[in-house]
């Protein structure tokens, strides 16, 4: 929203004071104004009223005229003029020799041959409007040689504020109330609006409105006739310019001055088209053809202003071709209305059309505006146009009143929640400025809320503190800490082992750190020809693409993959991040945190980077918990895994999740030669688990002794298995030494450690505990190798 | 007798000039020295001696003896030494200019921005929250003062899913549930609040280089019994000093969220130009960069604490355009890109 200083003034008088500075000032207590501030008419200089005396052709052009003008300087001044609107007897702007206009300095300059002492300005040329048909044409009575700014007010200071930062303050959607935050700031009176007195009109007829639906909060009209003002004063067109709106006619730009000026939005329809004006929704969706000539859909819950049973406007939001003021209209309604906000703002979303008027209602206007507006309105018109009449009474329905906001506090609520210390008189001047009631006896303040701000606005005793400290200015505070008892903070376990898995897999096993999208990429994974896994969805993804969310890192992270292929001939990448598992028992998302690894290699084989990634995982569990993994074999469920070598995780009987190799189809889409391999736990679940405390064991300082022992074994899981039942204290560990493959199939040697802590052990010794091993294995078909 | 001695040393010294070899001298040291040598047999001779030939003979072996030994001993130490020369000679020269291989893993940016404002945050007694990504219309809204209709509902394009829960809009969603883990704490034994919370949001909107439907924030609240805005000034300067490592400025507008009041944008002063104005600041000398305010009474009541007896602040830091400020991210899409040329540049930074 653009705002013009000159506005602004109308209201308080802010001469002598910085205005760029009441602007900053503005804008760190009520709200953003954007950086540029715009200073019109600076580059304006020396343009004056001048009457042109004489028109004659060019002899050789066509379109440009040989023109006599006074310029109120005594003599007649030449001027080559190519303006098709020329006439004698026309007063208009001139720019005198020594003039500026922007960049350009007025000098004499010859224009095909002749002379010309100065130019005839559009009113585009002197930035007071987008006209560039002609030249200014000046109906005011006014000696020739009047400076232009000494009648029209074109220096103006322009500044926008953030329609977004306006989105609570109701009452801001206007200059006057800007004025009145100006007020504040400045420390000076704010002036009351001019009215016309709308009490003289009583007698007259009123007129057949009634509100029958709850979405109409108040509906005050007024009839006028015999406005016969065409072209509204220059100095309104120039504000509603600088504040971005184009002038149209005298009564279009009336109403939307006084939208600027007050926030009130008003509409005027041709009386004959609304005899009896009623407020409500239907019950059928229907097309209603807005003024601007374009079709819209209107449906059941769309609030309509109808004549009778005939609607010729959207509430709120744009009003209808049918009933729209035209050239032979004499007499008009005007409506100053005020409806709903959350049905203003739905029907503007469903409507898809914003207009100036449903920003202001979708901010809860304050219902008290109507009559004011429309007493407003009568004063501006008659003051431009002294043939316009009232011919009707006000006629007024109120049917929603807001409640009135009485709030009380004391000193001390104020000085804890500011933190410094506020005087009372700051207080009481603070917001009787801001158009609060206050009622100070001590340290004990009542507050009665202003309607305008009373809406939605101002609620509880914390919007005083904010009223109180925005206009006090935060830069003036004193900061401070805040002083509060001390006691331990303790961590959470599942980020501190988060941090710790981050640091072992980046420090210690150079793995890089991804992020990827909580939903499946349908297009990504068709690329791979991984399958989408079926989980809950997006309602409302913009993009159709993305609506299932992942149930699983891992397939994302091979997409990732996939981008880096060219680049990275191995690699290995990991994310924490959160999936969902379907639904709970409760209908809720079981949501859940996971560690996902893949890795990829075209230098290794696909079981040296298997074991690489066990060991690593087995590495997390025993530096973290001091646990060990164990493995079972698991079937495949989703394609993208290879039906081999898939093993769920656990750890304490705990199942944390899964590692495997990737399906060759998905694999080779990803590259031909690589090798992929992935793992994926529930790191939460791991977190949770008991922390095994450092068992620590003085070393013996005696000799171990070691024994080599080879068994027929597919699988190492059954000699630990036997070596862990034989539960010797002279067992210290046990370590696969070697495998291979011979006509008896697969064989194992591992070798097995004793120690004693008190002396040296002999070969015999131990040898017991080994054939108790043999023996144990042999109940189990696994035999020595022979 | 005599000449035997002789016979010995001329015959081991004609084989020591032979040796070129530790295990050559070994050898030899064996033959005249070892339990059979020709030395040690010399002394098995003197049985047949007389008392007097065996003084003189033995002096002259026992001299053969020593002297063998000496020899042996000093042969000993060439031999070393000339191996240690050789194996110095044989070393090549390596070539220190080779490149160096630096393979390391990464962190993603954000993991490296959130732990730095961890750490400020832990030293200053905060706790770091945990939170889900996917959450109810209550803990995002309702309890966050947000009702059904509000406006603020529409400015975030919320992400909803077919249960009816949605994908949290901000970090402000996890503020219930903190407030009730604590409140007991902070009611009962008069701990006051202090939480942080880094979390990722998401919200339903087109992507370019600088919109993103996912990103990072991270919330921050204090409650306690006099928490006041001049507390909040403070903690607000203090964590952004720390986290930029130089002395920033701050200053306050008002900003309108419906779970603070009073709420508040919070501007620091351009971290390029220190506030002179320059294009990246617009020339405005200030850089928009968090939400805050103090916690609105209805807020701190959905969470179970009396806003009559406690007030508090909260504060919203956008992690993921930290970030990109920090490290000079131009599109927000990469972090999410997996594009380990990119990812993989972020190293430790503390």
């Amino acid at each position: 929203m653009f705002l013009s200083m000159n506005w602004i003034s109308d209201f308080v008088d802010l001469s002598g004071l910085d205005k760029v500075k009441l602007i900053n000032q503005f804008s760190l207590s009520t709200a953003e104004v954007e950086n540029d501030i715009f200073f019109k008419g600076i580059d304006l200089k020396n343009i004056v009223v001048a009457e042109i005396k004489e028109v004659n052709d060019h002899p050789e052009s066509k379109k440009l005229h040989l023109l006599k003008v006074d310029a109120g300087d005594g003599g007649l001044t030449d001027v080559v003029c190519g303006a098709p609107n020329v006439r004698v007897g026309m007063k208009t702007a001139f720019a005198k020799v020594g003039a500026k206009i922007g960049e350009i300095d007025i000098t004499p300059r010859d224009l095909a041959g002749f002379t010309s002492y100065g130019m005839c300005c559009s009113e585009k040329e002197l930035g007071i409007s987008d006209s560039h048909e002609g030249i200014m044409e000046i109906t005011d009575d006014v000696p020739n040689g009047t400076d232009l700014k000494e009648i029209y007010s074109i220096d103006d200071i322009i500044f926008e504020v953030d329609n977004k930062s306006l989105t609570n303050r109701p009452d801001l959607w206007s200059h006057y109330g800007i004025a009145r935050e100006f007020a504040a700031l400045a420390g000076r009176p704010l002036k009351a609006l001019e009215t016309a007195d709308l009490m003289k009109y009583a007698s007259l007829p009123s007129i057949d409105m009634k509100i029958e639906d709850p979405l109409c909060q108040r509906y005050s009209c007024l009839q006028v006739k015999n406005i016969t003002r065409k072209v509204s004063p220059v100095n309104m067109r120039i504000r509603l310019y600088y504040c971005g709106m184009r002038a149209i006619n005298f009564l279009a730009d009336l109403t939307n001055y006084l939208m600027l000026e007050m926030g009130q939005p008003m509409h005027a329809f041709d009386s004959r088209k609304i005899e009896k004006i009623r407020i409500k929704r239907f019950d059928k969706p229907f097309t209603f053809k807005t003024l601007d000539g374009i079709d819209r859909d209107i449906d059941e819950n769309t609030l309509m202003i109808c004549n009778d049973n005939t609607p010729v406007a959207i509430a709120g939001i744009m009003g209808g071709l049918d009933s729209e003021i035209v050239d032979d209209t004499t007499c008009l309604t005007l409506e100053s209305a005020t409806f709903d906000a959350v049905s203003i703002r739905k029907s503007t979303v469903r409507l898809a059309h914003r207009t100036d008027a449903s920003m202001r209602y979708e901010k809860c206007l304050d219902p008290e505006l109507t009559v004011p507006a429309i007493a407003r309105f009568v004063k501006l018109m008659q003051d431009f146009d002294c043939g316009a009449e009232v011919i009707s009474s006000l006629t007024d329905e109120y049917a929603f009143h807001y409640d009135t906001v009485n709030l009380e506090f004391n000193k001390d609520f104020i000085n804890r929640y500011t933190g410094i210390e506020i005087s009372n008189e700051t207080i009481v001047k603070t917001l009787t400025a801001l158009g609060f009631g206050v009622e100070n006896k001590v340290d004990d303040f009542k507050v009665q809320v202003p309607s305008w701000r009373a809406t939605k606005d101002v609620t509880i005793k914390a919007d005083i503190v904010e009223e109180i400290t925005r206009i006090y200015g935060y830069d003036n505070f004193d900061i401070n800490t805040a002083l509060a008892p001390l006691y331990p903070v303790r961590a959470g376990i599942e980020k501190s082992v988060e941090d710790k898995i981050k640091d072992i897999l980046v420090k210690r096993y150079s793995m890089h750190e991804l992020h990827s999208y909580i939903w499946q990429y349908y297009d990504e994974y068709k690329n791979l020809g991984i399958e989408i896994e079926d989980n809950i969805k997006l309602v409302n993804a913009t993009n159709p693409n993305i609506e299932t969310i992942r149930k699983s890192i891992i397939p994302t992270q091979l997409c990732q993959i996939k981008t880096n292929t060219s680049a990275f001939s191995d690699m290995a990448v990991f994310e924490v991040g959160r999936i969902v598992d379907g639904l709970k028992a409760d209908g809720l998302c079981d949501e859940k945190k996971k560690l996902a690894i893949t890795v990829y290699s075209k230098t290794k084989s696909c079981e040296e980077i298997y074991f690489a990634l066990r060991d690593i995982l087995s590495v997390i569990a025993d530096d973290i918990k001091h646990k060990e993994l164990s493995f079972v074999k698991t079937e495949a469920v989703h394609s993208y895994k290879h039906p081999k070598n898939l093993n769920k995780i656990f750890c304490d009987g705990v199942e944390l999740g899964e590692i495997g190799v990737v399906h060759p189809v998905v694999s080779k889409k990803i590259d031909k030669k690589a090798n992929i391999v992935f793992a994926e736990i529930d790191i939460n679940t791991f977190a949770n688990l008991t922390n095994d405390s450092i068992s620590y064991a003085e070393p013996s300082k005696f000799p171990e002794i070691d024994i080599d022992v080879t068994f027929v074994s597919d699988t190492f899981a059954p000699i630990r298995e036997a070596v862990n039942e034989e539960n010797s204290p002279l067992i210290k560990g046990l370590k696969l030494s070697d495998t291979y493959f011979d006509e008896n199939g697969k064989s194992i040697t591992v070798k097995i450690l004793f120690s004693h802590p008190e002396r040296t052990l002999t070969k015999d010794e131990v040898m017991v505990n080994v054939d108790s091993i043999i023996a144990r294995l042999e109940k189990k078909n696994i035999f020595l190798k022979k | 007798m005599a000449d035997k001695t002789s016979e010995i040393k001329q015959s081991f010294m004609a084989e020591l000039s032979t040796v070129n070899e530790i295990s050559e001298l070994e050898a030899i040291k064996v033959k005249y020295l070892g339990k059979n040598g020709l030395i040690t047999e010399l002394m098995k001779d003197m049985k047949s001696l007389t008392p007097e030939e065996k003084k003189s003979f033995g002096q002259a072996v026992n001299v053969l003896k020593n002297e063998v030994s000496e020899i042996i001993g000093e042969k000993t130490e060439e031999l070393k030494t000339r191996a240690i020369l050789e194996e110095i000679n044989k070393m090549q020269d390596f070539d220190i200019s080779t490149p160096a291989n630096t393979e390391r893993g990464s962190y993603h940016p954000i993991t490296l921005v959130q732990r730095q404002c961890e750490t400020i945050f832990k030293s200053m007694g905060f706790t770091v929250e945990e939170y889900s990504e996917v959450v109810t219309d209550y803990e995002c809204f309702e309890s966050l003062n947000i009702p059904k209709h509000h406006p603020a509902r529409d400015m975030q394009d919320t992400y909803y899913l077919e249960n009816g829960q949605l994908l949290k809009s901000q970090t402000s969603a996890a503020q219930n549930a903190i407030y009730k883990k604590y409140k007991d704490n902070l009611i009962n034994n008069g701990v006051p609040i202090k939480a942080i919370f880094p979390g990722r949001c998401f919200r339903n909107e087109a992507t370019d280089a600088c919109h993103e439907n996912t990103f990072f924030q991270m919330e921050g609240v204090m409650v306690d019994k006099n928490i006041s805005i001049s507390n909040l000034i403070f903690f607000m300067k203090t964590m952004l000093s720390e986290v930029f490592q130089k002395d920033i400025k701050v200053r306050l507008r008002p900003g309108f969220f419906p779970f603070v009041e009073p709420g508040f944008e919070l501007d620091i002063s351009c971290l390029i130009c220190g506030g002179e104005g320059c294009p990246s600041c617009k020339h405005s000398g200030w850089l928009e960069l968090c939400p805050c305010g103090m916690i609105h009474p209805e807020v701190l009541k959905a969470g179970e604490i009396d806003p009559e007896e406690y007030t508090g602040f909260a504060f919203g830091l956008g992690l993921t355009r930290l970030a990109m400020m920090k490290y000079g991210v131009k599109d927000i899409r990469d972090l999410n890109s997996g594009n380990l040329k990119s990812l993989s540049q972020f190293t430790d930074d503390e």
